[in-house]
């Protein structure tokens, strides 16, 4: 059994502001910032687990989140209403 | 406390993206095939996982990451994984450098 989905799309998120050790693929850039569910991906082993030699089980939902850049980069300069998207697992997440 | 990781370079200033093509050296076709081997394409014995290569060069020194090339932290990064994981030693990897070094003089 993978993990519920709490997301759906359109779903305003937070990214956890968190900096722990070992192998982790939500950059640095997005965390503490607030976007938008765009889609779920799908349900995968935890990458956190599968790199420390365990199974990563069960399976956890991967989002893709929007983020506005001028949410993310302070005196962002380009134009206003533009994106970046990121695949962000659900354990990061939490509702905004 | 570190909060950003070296390798984490996301939004950093950096040069322009080299966008032209290059033809890869023997030695990192073949470590581009150990990898496909080792994470076991086509029902072979898997060995260890892309997370446990990307672990690895995470933890390569801010210096290493930054002068070694793409293959040579991917190298790096499997030889580490496979001592970590007991698929060889650290004893049987310094006999065959020491084999090899041989070979080439």
């Amino acid at each position: 059994m993978d993990v519920e989905r709490k997301f759906r799309p359109g779903e305003r998120v937070r990214v956890m502001k968190a900096y722990p050790l070992g192998h982790v693929r939500t950059p640095y850039y997005v965390r503490g910032c607030t976007g938008t569910i765009e889609r779920l991906c799908g349900a995968f082993p935890n990458p956190e687990e599968l790199a420390q030699m365990r199974d990563g089980l069960p399976a956890r939902p991967l989002y893709r989140v929007r983020f506005l850049h001028r949410d993310l980069w302070p005196g962002y300069g380009g134009d206003p209403a533009d994106v970046v998207e990121v695949e962000i697992f659900q354990h990061w997440l939490e509702a905004a | 406390m570190i909060e950003r990781s070296h390798h984490d370079m996301g939004g950093l200033p950096a040069g322009p993206v080299e966008r032209g093509e290059h033809d890869y050296a023997e030695w990192e076709l073949r470590v581009d095939a150990l990898m496909t081997l080792l994470t076991g394409v086509r029902s072979a014995k898997k060995l260890m996982t892309v997370d446990e290569l990307r672990k690895n060069i995470e933890a390569l020194a801010p210096d290493a990451y930054d002068t070694m090339s793409y293959y040579e932290r991917w190298v790096i990064s499997i030889t580490q994984t496979l001592i970590q994981r007991g698929v060889i030693t650290t004893e049987q990897l310094a006999r065959k450098m020491l084999e090899v070094e041989k070979r080439g003089r």
